[in-house]
């Protein structure tokens, strides 16, 4: 073991060249990861995230897409990889959750196959070993009676069971670095508890480095380390979850806390979305990119148009990209959004 | 549709470009034996035996059986396996209109004024299974083609002009009696005599159709008989498979000393059936075949192939036997009136009805006569000479005689009627579009009316009825004679009667008693060249009456490839080349 | 699944009664609608300017002067029991089952059509193998290599292919590789298997390709477009995650998905080949079923054209079967049933 961190991005960009321009989907993005750990990056869809993860598995199309910055897991550097270094450690070293684990499993092979295939690609090994392992991740990722569930179809099963066995699938090689892309939006409340707690479960068997992408703050409070907010392709704020929950730093931020449905409100309270929607991201709005729905925008002299505001450490350890001074967010957070929370 | 016709062009060149290639590369240059070489002499004479005729059918036979064909080239090629009483003499051009002893010694003996007609049949004959014909067998093979239910395709004419029996003789399938039809007598084997209803100086012809071709009666299956032919000619079909081939291969039995008229040159005979036509024509030039045997001539595409360079020293442009003609019907007004028949004869585009059919070359030749001058008889004339403008349309001089006769008819300003085709003939239809735009020139006006080919005679212009209830007064048809003489030829068309309540032929209702008598007196004269005469001027009183506009004698434009010798255009077959002694140099 | 089969096979049973009907409807009553009658018909097997008597008595040999639905009738009694026919002096038996009898060749239909069928099966099953092969392996290339210059080319061949009718595509390869280079036997040169081999082969090249064109063009579009959109699927992305080389992805993940769609159609495809290429048996000469049936449709052979479609029938239904069988192996959520 170097110094270095187990999962190291240094400013990665992945620009998309269209005919109408191109598209910035990620400008620009550093954090590191260590084993262990949970990153929580969140975000509106569009801005970025997912693009992101897909990224870090060389799973975007390669020949859309430009890429360029720093990949650097475990010691191994991943943009200037060859497609098929990359892939030997997809699987293996690092591997992803999907967002719908129906349309993510092939509907024609049983799940049995599907694991036997991710486990024997990686691994030399029988047929009939392969076979025991499948049964043997079902059995650890909570599906009763796997050696009867290991020869069903993905339809056979429910989204809870699917989502399971797409885990199982995801940890049958004992990856490092877990990539979970929105695990539990497609499933029901308490499905979802049970499988974020499987997923906190499996890091503390396995010690492995999660990345879980996702819309929802309360995923994020309840799984992540450390908090990681993108808005059109970039980092706006970055901290432990503390921090991130209790001292935000960011207007975007704010918003995003503002909108978190809860179930202590009342139903007749509505959510409080934020205004208007993310950019295209072929025309990001020069200055911070947030400027046109930020209500404070306004109280930086027209700073927040003209100037794109760099991530500053607002605490130790403790990222933010916004051009108002400490003291006036800390202002504007007890004040204004902290007692509407 | 932009985007495909640059290729489609391309490739068409390349495929004529490939044809071409094909062709030019056997011939080194040679320009053949020359363009229409084949239609007065025969080409590439040869006594050569051996080898395999090639031959294909873009069709299939009605029926091989020679009891149960119409067709003119099964007439034709049944003589391969098959020996009737007479035939047409084998050769090219008028010679072929010629009628020859085959079976018989030498022609009918005629008795009783034309009524009785006396054949001895060639002794030795004998069929491929080894046993002798016999004069009861020729019996058999009339009786069986002209009598039964069954067997409907072949013509009727012995039925027409023998004796019937009283009662109706039923045919053989029916009448299981020795006697049969009394009129056929059989007094020995080599002897047949034929009772006549009335005198009949042609019989000889109808003796050479191919029903009078033996048939064992105890091999005799009806209408299975085509599959299991019993051949009396030099060939024995080996197997007949309908839709798909035809093998001859020689008949052992057959004996040169009996046949003078046969060559029998090739060792064996293939006859593909229902063949692409262009893939046909591709094939005669690429030297795979030897000989198209529908004999109707070449696809249009491969026209404009065979004419250029040095191929068209391998064509022929014979007469078909085929008038194409518009008949003026006598009770639709005012056609009843001469002068209105003779103004349409006049205003007729004849040129434009025959570009419509094809040019010169597929459609054929201006017409002023009813007989075609492949049939023994013609005889040229031309009552209603017309005269043409250099860019097209008739002259000033011909439109005024029109004119003038519409004045006479009482009709100044012209007329209007209607003009018949067949829906299903595209190029008839062309035709009476033609026509029409002519015939506006002088102020008639007519309407097209198309009725199906199947139903053309039986319900619509060959019934009076239909005819006069609609005012049908212009309609087109085709004809040609079922054997190639002027009595052949005109009887079913101008002799009133042919006039049927049905099914007739006799489209202008014509019942002249001067021309019936003058076919009745032509018919009964034994004297050939008295009879040849006389069609002649029968044709020349029908054209008086203004009743029929010949258009075109019906050409088509033939290929002959190197490889087939004795080649030479039968008329007597309605100008195809004559099957009969064809072989092959290789 | 056995159970289905057999309600499938009674369906199959009554479907092709059903097509029979609408066979006889078709030819007896429509053209009596657009005003011809039985005459017409019977003229066709009566020569040259026949007389009012010999049609009627033609219309009794064939009986066809009996009500359109006794003569059904009649067929199908002859499917079950047999059937006798006059041929004049002799009798020419039909055994059961009888699918008529021509009036054409006065033979019995179905040894027609056993006697046909090997030369239409020969031309689709190997034509369907070539087109299969070069269609989807053009289609998988396309779509791997989208926007290409090789995908570009292969499109517009393609487009060319569905464009180019058979008779002029078969014309010119006959004229190319016939006529000219003699690498090929000519038209019209089909023998059966069973008597030369060699010969079938090489007479049967050229029809192959010629009808694989046209067929290879569609399936490769239908490959490139299936394949384009199963290569954007969540679980293709989750094959790679795992890992897999991008062989196996294609392969095993992707092909087998954008395959399911194009059995369907291939069975469609095939079944009505396997009825008679008309165009192509025409163009090259080949005595297959479709060839008997456009003759027989122009000489009113009914009994044999009836054949032909029932023919025809029996094989898209039977084909329909085995795809189901095939889907439901291939698919498993696909239940039969």
């Amino acid at each position: 073991m170097t110094g270095e961190p187990f999962l190291s991005v240094r400013d990665l960009k992945i620009h998309f060249p269209t005919d109408d321009g191109i598209v910035r989907s990620v400008d620009g993005l550093t954090f590191d990861l260590e084993r262990g750990r949970t990153l929580g990056i969140v975000g509106e869809s569009g801005s970025g995230k997912s693009v992101t993860s897909l990224g870090i598995l060389g799973l975007h199309n390669r020949r859309n897409a430009k890429v360029s910055g720093e990949i650097w897991l475990d010691g191994k550097e991943l943009v200037g990889a060859s497609p098929d270094e990359v892939r030997r450690q997809r699987g293996r070293k690092m591997a992803m959750i999907f967002q719908d684990p129906l349309s993510s499993m092939h509907p024609f092979y049983t799940v049995g196959k599907q694991i036997v295939e991710a486990y024997r690609v990686h691994n030399d090994v029988s047929k009939s070993v392969a076979r025991k392992h499948a049964i043997d991740m079902l059995g650890r990722v909570g599906i009763p009676k796997p050696d009867r569930r290991v020869d069903d179809y993905p339809h056979q099963f429910s989204g809870g069971m699917r989502q399971r066995a797409m885990i199982a699938m995801a940890l049958s090689c004992d990856p490092e670095l877990l990539i979970a892309d929105e695990p539990t939006t497609a499933l029901d409340v308490t499905v979802q508890a049970q499988i974020l707690d499987l997923i906190r479960d499996l890091q503390e068997e396995f010690n492995s480095a999660i990345i879980m992408i996702t819309h929802d703050l309360g995923v994020v409070a309840e799984l992540a380390d450390d908090v990681l907010v993108m808005y059109a392709g970039r980092c706006v704020e970055q901290a432990s979850v503390d921090d991130v929950f209790h001292a935000p730093q960011h207007p975007y931020t704010w918003g995003l806390l503002g909108s978190m449905p809860r179930l202590d409100r009342a139903r007749s309270e509505r959510l409080n979305p934020i205004k208007g929607s993310p950019p295209s991201l072929i025309n990001v709005p020069n200055g911070c990119a947030f400027h046109p729905r930020c209500a404070y925008a306004t109280l930086n002299g027209g700073r927040s148009e003209s100037e794109r505001p760099e991530l500053t450490e607002a605490a130790p350890g403790h990222l933010a990209a916004c051009h108002l001074p400490l003291d006036r967010r800390r202002e504007i957070w007890e004040s204004e959004i902290r007692p509407t929370l | 549709m932009k985007k495909i016709r640059p290729l489609a062009a391309a490739v068409a060149v390349l495929v004529t470009g490939a044809g071409l290639t094909a062709c030019n590369g056997g011939s080194g240059g040679s320009s053949g034996p020359g363009y229409n070489a084949a239609v007065n002499k025969v080409v590439n004479a040869s006594d050569k035996k051996g080898g395999t005729l090639r031959l294909a059918d873009s069709d299939d036979f009605d029926s091989p059986d020679p009891g149960n064909t119409y067709y003119a080239w099964t007439q034709n090629f049944a003589r391969l396996y098959g020996r009737g009483l007479t035939t047409l003499a084998p050769g090219a051009g008028q010679e072929t209109l010629k009628v020859v002893p085959d079976l018989a010694t030498s022609l009918g003996t005629p008795a009783d004024g034309g009524k009785t007609w006396t054949y001895k049949l060639r002794t030795g004959v004998k069929y491929d299974d080894g046993t002798t014909v016999t004069s009861q067998d020729v019996k058999y093979a009339i009786e069986r083609s002209n009598y039964t239910d069954e067997l409907q395709l072949g013509p009727k004419y012995f039925k027409a002009y023998l004796q019937d029996n009283t009662p109706a003789y039923k045919g053989p399938y029916k009448d299981k009696s020795d006697s049969g039809l009394k009129s056929i007598e059989t007094p020995d084997p080599q002897t047949i005599v034929f009772h006549l209803a009335k005198p009949f100086s042609e019989f000889d012809y109808l003796a050479a159709m191919s029903q009078s071709m033996p048939v064992p009666k105890a091999k005799d299956t009806g209408l299975k008989y085509e599959s299991k032919i019993v051949s009396s000619g030099a060939y024995k079909v080996d197997s007949y498979v309908r839709g798909k081939s035809m093998t001859l291969s020689r008949n052992t039995y057959w004996d040169q000393k009996t046949d003078p008229i046969r060559k029998a040159l090739p060792d064996k005979i293939d006859l593909q059936l229902k063949q692409n036509p262009d893939d046909i024509d591709n094939r005669l030039l690429a030297g795979k075949l030897d000989m198209d045997i529908t004999g109707v001539g070449v696809q249009s595409g491969t026209q404009g192939k065979v004419l250029q360079g040095n191929q068209k020293g391998y064509t022929d442009n014979p007469y078909q036997g085929f008038l194409r003609f518009m008949s003026l019907n006598i009770h639709v007004k005012p056609l009843d009136n001469i002068h209105c028949r003779t103004a349409v004869q006049y205003a007729t585009d004849k040129v434009a009805a025959q570009t419509a059919y094809g040019g010169p070359l597929a459609g054929g030749d201006l017409a002023t006569t009813l007989l075609p001058p492949s049939v023994a008889g013609y005889r040229k004339f031309d009552l209603y000479p017309q005269t043409y403008q250099k860019t097209g349309g008739l002259d000033a001089a011909t439109i005024g005689k029109a004119k003038q006769e519409l004045v006479a008819c009482g009709q100044p300003n012209g007329f209007s009627t209607k003009i018949s085709a067949r829906s299903d003939r595209p190029k008839e239809v062309a035709m009476a579009q033609a026509i029409q735009q002519g015939l506006a020139k002088v102020g008639i006006k007519v309407d097209i009316v198309q009725f199906p080919a199947g139903d053309y005679f039986n319900k619509y212009v060959g019934a009076p009825k239909y005819v006069h209830d609609h005012g049908i007064g212009m309609m087109l048809m085709a004809w040609a004679a079922d054997w190639p003489t002027g009595y052949g030829f005109l009887s079913q068309i101008i002799d009133g009667r042919a006039i049927k309540p049905s099914g007739g032929n006799n489209l202008p209702e014509l019942d002249d008693k001067q021309i019936n008598d003058a076919f009745d007196a032509a018919i009964a004269n034994v004297q050939e060249a008295a009879r040849l005469k006389a069609y002649g001027d029968i044709d020349e009183a029908a054209m008086k009456q203004a009743v029929d506009v010949p258009i075109i004698y019906a050409k088509a434009l033939l290929y002959r490839p190197k490889t087939a010798t004795n080649v030479g255009i039968t008329l007597g077959y309605g100008g195809m080349y004559d099957y009969l002694n064809m072989g092959v140099t290789k | 699944m056995l159970a289905y089969i057999i309600r499938r096979l009674i369906g199959a049973v009554l479907m092709l009664l059903l097509v029979s009907l609408v066979t006889f409807g078709i030819f007896f009553w429509i053209p009596k609608l657009a005003g011809q009658t039985t005459d017409q018909l019977a003229a066709a097997y009566v020569g040259k300017a026949p007389t009012a008597q010999a049609i009627q008595d033609t219309k009794e040999r064939l009986g066809l002067d009996k009500p359109v639905i006794v003569q059904y009738g009649t067929y199908l009694k002859g499917i079950v029991a047999g059937q006798d026919f006059k041929a004049g002096p002799v009798v020419d038996h039909c055994p059961a089952p009888c699918l008529g009898y021509s009036f054409r060749t006065s033979q019995p239909v179905l040894p027609q059509l056993m006697d046909r069928a090997p030369a239409t099966l020969s031309l689709a099953i190997g034509a369907s193998i070539i087109w299969l092969a070069a269609g989807i392996s053009i289609g998988v290339l396309s779509a791997l290599r989208r926007g290409s210059i090789w995908d570009r080319t292969a499109m517009v061949i393609a487009l060319g292919g569905v464009s180019l009718p058979i008779y002029f595509t078969g014309l010119v390869s006959l004229a190319i590789f016939s006529y000219s280079l003699g690498i090929f036997p000519g038209g019209g040169s089909y023998v059966p298997f069973t008597q030369d081999p060699g010969t079938w082969f090489q007479s049967l090249v050229l029809p192959w390709v010629t009808l694989a064109f046209l067929y290879a063009a569609m399936y490769a579009r239908l490959t490139r477009a299936g394949m384009l959109e199963t290569l954007g699927e969540d679980y293709i992305r989750t094959a790679r995650a795992k890992g897999l080389p991008e062989r196996t992805v294609i392969t095993k993940h992707a092909l087998r998905s954008t395959l399911t769609p194009i059995l369907t159609i291939f069975g469609l495809d095939l079944g009505l080949m396997l009825g008679g290429a008309v165009l192509t048996e025409n163009t090259f000469s080949i005595p297959g079923l479709g060839q008997l049936a456009i003759s027989s449709i122009g000489t009113g052979d009914l009994p044999v054209v009836l054949g032909v479609t029932l023919l025809a029938a029996f094989f898209i239904v039977m084909i329909n079967l085995v795809v189901d069988l095939l889907y439901a192996a291939i698919d498993p959520r696909v239940r039969l049933g």
